[in-house]
C-alpha cells in the first residue's frame, strides 16, 4: 500500500520510528505522529463505523471535536473505548481498533442497518419503548423485550473491558491569580502580558504542543514561545484539558499524564484531576470548523478543510491527490493554495458568487457552487455539484477527498458551563461569547476573531481586563471586533438532496440527518432541547462540537425563524469526556472512604473478631470460636451475657464534653426529659428531639461534676448532634455560657454486662469498694482508676437488660483495659461479644436503635412518652403533638413473635391483616434476631395502633422480596425482664 | 465551586462547610406556641437573589456562618460569624 506521508513536510520527527497495530495488522508511524495521521499516512481510509447505521467512517477533523475516529486503544483490563484517534498520540507499540463492526470495519456485516434506515430514525427508542402502533398500541413493549439485545449490541460504541482498572489516579490541587485555557496567540500574549504584570500564570494547553492552530502553519515553530513563557516563570500544563468552569473561578483540568507513552513507570499516575482556585480565568479555545450537510457527506474522505492542513503541515500527510474543498468563507484559500503546492489537484466550490481573493491560481475556484452529492461508499469516487443559486445536479468532479468549511463556531462551551448565553452574530454566522459579570474573559478566535494579529491583541486586552478586574490597574482597553475576513460569509449549512432515501448528516456520531430534524419538527419536538433528546443530535461524546449549528439552523428554516430566535443548547461539562478513574482518584477501594477504627481495633482482630462496617467504624460483629458460623456465635455470645459476663467494645457512640455554668440549663433545653435535678455522680438516658417534634437521637450523660458533662450519643448520629449543639449554642441560644467538645477520639469504651460484671470489674479496679451497688447504683457514675493507676470513668449503664457498667479510659489505654477486662473476664467464663449479640440483647430488651428512630418516629410512637417531660418546654415540645402526630392509628412500637415458634423472619417484612395482603399493610418489623433466653426468633417494630389494638389477633408477615409469608403475633416490646430486676441487681 | 471566606480560616472550598439553612429566623422560645413554632419551621420564602444563611465550617473552625449568597449566581455579599460575641471580635481584629 502506498503511503500518504509527503518528503519536506511536517514536524514529526523521521528519525524515530514507532511501530503500532491497526486491526491486527503491524504498521508505521513517527514521533509525533497521532494514531490519526499515522493511519491516514498509511493510507487506511476507514476506522471505523457508524453508531445506527454501520455506515463506513473516516477522519474528520485532527482534533477533539472528532465525531468518526473514535477507537478503542489497548487490549484487556487496559482496553479503553471511544477513544478519538485525532488527539492520541502514537507510541511504540500501541494497539488500536476500530469499534461497531463485526467482523471489521472493511467489512461489517450491520451495514444492512443503512437500508432499514427507516427504522433508525429519530425517536426510534421512545417509539419502540412505547409499542408499535397500531398493533401494541398502549399494550408496552413485546417487540422491544424481543429486539432489545438485539439494537443495544448493534446500537453502540466501543465496550469496556469489564475487569477492575489497573491504573492509578491522582486529585491534585493548584492556586493562581490567573488561568489561561488554550496556548494559540491569544492565550500565549494574555500569558506573557499577565506574567510580564507580575501575576502567578498557569497556561493550559490540551495538546502535546503549545500553539494551538498555529501548528498547522508550515513555518511555525514554538520552541521561542515556550522558552518566553518559562523565562517568565508561567506554568505550562500541556496534554491537559480544561474541561469545566465552576463558580468563584474554579477550573477542572483533567491532565493525561501517561496516555502517551509505550510503557509507563507504574509509580506515575495515568491521570491527574486538578482543581485550580485562580482568581481570573482567560478563555482563549479557539474556533471550530464546521461541515456541511449534503447527501452522503460522511463518506471516508471528508474531512475539515483546517485538518487537512494539520494533517500536512505538522505531519507530512497530503490526505488526498484530487480535492475539493467546499466553503462559504475565505478560510480555505491559504489551504488550497498549500495542498496545491503539496502536489495535489484541488478545486475549490465557494458558493459565494460575488468576491475577490488573491490566489496564485494554482487551483482553480468555481464561484457560486456547492457540493450536492458524494458518489462511491467506503471511498470517495467522485463528486455531484450543483449550482448554489437553484440545487440541482450541474456535473461531476472526480476526486479522492472532499474537505468541508461551513464556517467556524468559537468555542463558547466554557463560558457556557457559567451559564453565559452565547449570542448569535449575523454577520459571522455564528454563536459569540457575551459578556459576564464574573471573572472570565474570552479572547482569540473563542471571541470570533480570525486573523492572528487581532487574536494577539485581544489577548493582551484579556489580561488588562482581568487587571483591571482584579483591581490591579485601571487602564483603557479595547477588544478588536469579531471576524476578520476580506468577504463576508454567506450562511450555508445544508445543500438539499432531491432524490428520497438520502442520508445527509448533522451529527456524524450519532448519525443524526437532516431528515431527523424534519421528522422531529413534523412530530413537534422543535424546542432545542426537546430536539437534542428526540434526535439524540448533540448528544454523543462530541456533544455536537461540528453539528449542532446546523441542525439549529435546519429547525429555523422550518419554523420560519432566525437561529437565536430557536435557541441554542447549554453545554455542560466536560469539554471533553474524562474517565471514571480520574474522577474518582484514590478514593477507590478500601479507600473509597474514610476508615474508623477504634483503639482496640487490633486487639479485636486479635481476639478473633468478625469486624462489620457501621458507617465510616469498623466494628467487632462476632468472635466466632473454631468452626461457628455467625449465627452460633452470636447466639453462644448473648447467651454468656445473659448466664455469666461478656465485654463488648462501645468506643465508637459519640462522645461530647459539655462543660460552663449553664450546662444544665443546656441539656434541659435539648432533652425531652428531666436534667435540671440530675446529681452529680449520676448518669441519665436522654431523649433529643427535632425542632419538629420528631426524634433526632438517644444517649445518655453523665454529670461528672457541677458544671461538667460527659455525653454520649448514638454511633451514627454522633457528628449530626454535635453540629447541632453547636448550632445551638452560636445561633440561638447565644446567651448560654457553655462549650461543646467532641472528645469521642479521646476515650475508648467497653460495655461489661452479665450478671458477673461487677465481679469481673471488682478484680480490676484499684478500689472494689467504689463499684459495690451502694456506691455505684444503677446508673451511678464514678471516676476512678483501674489497676496500674489508669483513670477511667464507670458508669453503671444496661444496653443489655443486665446487670452492665460501660468503662472508658483515655485512648492510649485501651489496650491495657481490654487485656485486664478479659483476663478476669475468662475466670468466669465470660466472652467477648460482638454487635450482632448486643442486637440481639436489646432486641429482646426491647430498645430502639437507628433501625427504630429513622427519623419518622415520635417518643410516643417509640412507647418512651414517659421520657417526655410535662414540667419544662424543650426543644420539639410544641411540635410533637401537632397534626398527623396525635393521630391515634399511628404505628407503635411493639414485639413480634411468630405464631409458629419454628419459624423465622426478617427485618423488613410488612405486617398485614389476616386476608388482607396489600400496600404498605399495617406496620413494619424494624429488627429481628434469634432469642437466646426465649429459644425462638423475635422481632421489633411497628403496628398502627399499638400492642392494645393487636394483642389477642392473628397477624400476618409478608416478606414479598423473599417471597415468605408467615403468621405473626404482637407482643409487648420488653421481652425479657420486663421490670428490669436484673439491672438493678 | 463554592468558595467561602471564613473569618477564621480563610477562603475555602463549600466542601469543607456544611449548609444550615435560614439565617434570618427568630427561632420562637421552647414555651411558644405550636403556630409560632409550624411558622419558623415550615415556611420559607423562596428567594432568587441574594439570601442571608447559615453554613457551618465542619470541616474547619467548626464555627457557624451568616453567608449572604446569591441563589442565582452564588456570589457572595459577606461572610460573619453568627454568634454576635465573635462577630465583635471578627470586626475589632479588621
Ligand atoms: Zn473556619
Amino acid at each position: 500500500m502506498k503511503t500518504r506521508r509527503i518528503d519536506n513536510y511536517g514536524k514529526i520527527n523521521r528519525d524515530k520510528i514507532l511501530s503500532f497495530r491497526w486491526d491486527k495488522k503491524n504498521y508505521k508511524g513517527f514521533e509525533g505522529d497521532t494514531l490519526a495521521s499515522a493511519l491516514l499516512a498509511n493510507n487506511i481510509g476507514i476506522v471505523g463505523r457508524s453508531f445506527k447505521y454501520h455506515r463506513p467512517r473516516g477522519i474528520f477533523s485532527s482534533g477533539v471535536e472528532e465525531s468518526g475516529a473514535l477507537v478503542t486503544i489497548g487490549s484487556k483490563d487496559r482496553r479503553d473505548p471511544n477513544v478519538r484517534a485525532t488527539t492520541q498520540e502514537l507510541y511504540n507499540g500501541l494497539e488500536a481498533s476500530g469499534q461497531n463492526a463485526f467482523p471489521n470495519v472493511n467489512f461489517d456485516l450491520a451495514g444492512i442497518n443503512n437500508y432499514l434506515g427507516r427504522f433508525f430514525a429519530a425517536g426510534f427508542y421512545y417509539k419502540t419503548f412505547m409499542g408499535i402502533p397500531p398493533l401494541e398500541w398502549g399494550k408496552g413493549t413485546a417487540i422491544w423485550m424481543f429486539f432489545e439485545k438485539f439494537i443495544r449490541k448493534a446500537a453502540g460504541m466501543g465496550s469496556a473491558s469489564g475487569l477492575p482498572d489497573p491504573d492509578t489516579y491522582e486529585h491534585a490541587h493548584d492556586f493562581c491569580d490567573l488561568i489561561v485555557v488554550g496556548s494559540g496567540p491569544a492565550g500565549v500574549a494574555a500569558a506573557v502580558e499577565a506574567a510580564e504584570k507580575k501575576l502567578d500564570v498557569i497556561l493550559v494547553e490540551q495538546d502535546s504542543l503549545i500553539g494551538g492552530n498555529q501548528l498547522a502553519e508550515n513555518d511555525f515553530d514554538n520552541s521561542q514561545i515556550k522558552n518566553q513563557l518559562e523565562n517568565l516563570g508561567i506554568k505550562i500544563m500541556t496534554r491537559t484539558t480544561a474541561f469545566g468552569l465552576y463558580d468563584n473561578c474554579v477550573v477542572g483540568l483533567l491532565e493525561r499524564v501517561t496516555d502517551h507513552i509505550s510503557a509507563p513507570n507504574v509509580n506515575i499516575p495515568r491521570q491527574r484531576f486538578w482543581t485550580i482556585r485562580a482568581k481570573h480565568i482567560i478563555v482563549g479555545a479557539g474556533a471550530i470548523e464546521r461541515h456541511i450537510a449534503f447527501n452522503n457527506n460522511d463518506i471516508p474522505g471528508v474531512m475539515t478543510v483546517n485538518a487537512s492542513k494539520h494533517y500536512l503541515n505538522r505531519y507530512g500527510v497530503l490526505t488526498g491527490k484530487r480535492i475539493v474543498i467546499a466553503t462559504n468563507n475565505d478560510s480555505v484559500y491559504e489551504t488550497a493554495h498549500q495542498l496545491s503546492e503539496a502536489g495535489a489537484n484541488v478545486t475549490v466550490l465557494d458558493s459565494r458568487t460575488n468576491f475577490e481573493i488573491e490566489t496564485n491560481k494554482s487551483f482553480e475556484i468555481r464561484k457560486g457552487y456547492v457540493p450536492y452529492n458524494i458518489n462511491g461508499s467506503k471511498k470517495i469516487d467522485s463528486l455531484d455539484i450543483s449550482k448554489s443559486e437553484t440545487i440541482n445536479k450541474s456535473e461531476t468532479i472526480n476526486c479522492d477527498q472532499v474537505l468541508l468549511s461551513g464556517g467556524w463556531s468559537p468555542a463558547v462551551h466554557l463560558l457556557s458551563h457559567r451559564g453565559v448565553k452565547p449570542k448569535w452574530d449575523y454577520n459571522n454566522a455564528c454563536f459569540l461569547p457575551s459578556d459576564t459579570k464574573e471573572n472570565i474573559t474570552m479572547v482569540g478566535s473563542s471571541r470570533g476573531l480570525w486573523n492572528k494579529n487581532d487574536c494577539i491583541a485581544s489577548g493582551i486586552a484579556g489580561t488588562t481586563d482581568a487587571l483591571n478586574r482584579l483591581g490591579i490597574s485601571k487602564t483603557n482597553y479595547f477588544f478588536p471586533k469579531p471576524g476578520g475576513w476580506k468577504n463576508p460569509i454567506q450562511p450555508l449549512y445544508e445543500v438539499k438532496y432531491k432524490k428520497s432515501r438520502s442520508k445527509s448528516f448533522v451529527d456524524y456520531q450519532h448519525d443524526v440527518t437532516t431528515d431527523d430534524v424534519r421528522l422531529a419538527h413534523r412530530e413537534g419536538f422543535i424546542s432545542v432541547e426537546h430536539l437534542k433528546r428526540y434526535t439524540t443530535l448533540g448528544m454523543a461524546n462530541d456533544q455536537g462540537k461540528m453539528g449542532n449549528i446546523i441542525g439549529l439552523s435546519l429547525m429555523a428554516e422550518l419554523l420560519n425563524k432566525e437561529i437565536p430566535e430557536v435557541g441554542t443548547t447549554v453545554f455542560r461539562p466536560p469539554y471533553t469526556p474524562i474517565s471514571i478513574g480520574a474522577l474518582s482518584g484514590r478514593n477507590v477501594g478500601k479507600h473509597f472512604r474514610p476508615l474508623r477504627v477504634t483503639p482496640m481495633h487490633q486487639w479485636n482482630i486479635d481476639h478473633g473478631a468478625k469486624m462489620i462496617e457501621v458507617g465510616l467504624y469498623q466494628r467487632p460483629w462476632y468472635y466466632p470460636k473454631e468452626n461457628e458460623t455467625l449465627s452460633d456465635s452470636y447466639i453462644r455470645e448473648a447467651s454468656t451475657v445473659r448466664k455469666t459476663v461478656g465485654i463488648c467494645d462501645v468506643t465508637s457512640l459519640g462522645k461530647i464534653a459539655i462543660q460552663g455554668p449553664d450546662s444544665t440549663e443546656f441539656l434541659n433545653r435539648i432533652y425531652s426529659n428531666g436534667f435540671s435535678k440530675l446529681q452529680v455522680g449520676k448518669a441519665r438516658y436522654g431523649i433529643m428531639l427535632r425542632d419538629d417534634g420528631i426524634v433526632m437521637d438517644d444517649g445518655t450523660s453523665w454529670r461528672l461534676a457541677e458544671n461538667e458533662y460527659f455525653m454520649t450519643t448514638s454511633t451514627g448520629e454522633a457528628a449530626k448532634v454535635m453540629s447541632w449543639l453547636e448550632e445551638l449554642l452560636q445561633t440561638r441560644w447565644t446567651d448560654l455560657n457553655v462549650n461543646v467538645t467532641s472528645v469521642s477520639e479521646q476515650w475508648a469504651g467497653v460495655s461489661v454486662a452479665g450478671p458477673k460484671s461487677r465481679e469481673v470489674l471488682n478484680n480490676c479496679v484499684d478500689d472494689s469498694l467504689v463499684i459495690t451497688n451502694n456506691n455505684l447504683p444503677f446508673m451511678g457514675v464514678t471516676s476512678t482508676f483501674l489497676k496500674g493507676n489508669i483513670p477511667c470513668r464507670i458508669a453503671r449503664i444496661s444496653f443489655s437488660g443486665e446487670l452492665a457498667f460501660e468503662v472508658y479510659v483515655k485512648s492510649d489505654f485501651a489496650n491495657t483495659m481490654m487485656d485486664l477486662l478479659w483476663a478476669n473476664a475468662k475466670k468466669y467464663d465470660g466472652c467477648l461479644y460482638g454487635l450482632e449479640a448486643l442486637g440481639a440483647l436489646r432486641v429482646e430488651k426491647g430498645h430502639v436503635t437507628a433501625a427504630e428512630l429513622d427519623g419518622r418516629v415520635t417518643i410516643d410512637d417509640a412507647g418512651l412518652s414517659k421520657m417526655a417531660s410535662t414540667k419544662k418546654s424543650y426543644i420539639g415540645s410544641a411540635m410533637r403533638k401537632r397534626g398527623v402526630l396525635k393521630n391515634n392509628d399511628r404505628e407503635i412500637l411493639v414485639g413480634f413473635f411468630p405464631t409458629n415458634l419454628k419459624e423465622t423472619f426478617n427485618a423488613g417484612t410488612i405486617v398485614c391483616e389476616k386476608n388482607n395482603i396489600k400496600g404498605q399493610g399495617i406496620g413494619r418489623i424494624t429488627s429481628v434476631t434469634y432469642s437466646p433466653e426465649l429459644g425462638h426468633w423475635i422481632g421489633l417494630g411497628f403496628v398502627k395502633g399499638g400492642l392494645d389494638k393487636w394483642k389477642d389477633t392473628n397477624l400476618v408477615g409478608a416478606d414479598p422480596v423473599r417471597n415468605k409469608q408467615m403468621d405473626l403475633k404482637v407482643v409487648s416490646p420488653h421481652m425479657i425482664d420486663p421490670k428490669g430486676e436484673r439491672m438493678y441487681a | 465551586m463554592i468558595r467561602i471566606n471564613c473569618p477564621y480560616c480563610g477562603e475555602r472550598d463549600h466542601s469543607e462547610f456544611s449548609y444550615g439553612g435560614d439565617a434570618t429566623i427568630n427561632y420562637p422560645s421552647l414555651d411558644a406556641s405550636e403556630k409560632e413554632w409550624t411558622e419558623a419551621i415550615f415556611f420559607r420564602k423562596n428567594i432568587k437573589g441574594f439570601q442571608f444563611e447559615t453554613w457551618h465550617h465542619s470541616n474547619g473552625c467548626r464555627m457557624w456562618l451568616v453567608v449572604e449568597r446569591s441563589t442565582v449566581t452564588h456570589e457572595i455579599k459577606s461572610v460573619k460569624p453568627c454568634h454576635p460575641d465573635l462577630q465583635r471580635v471578627v470586626e475589632n481584629n479588621k
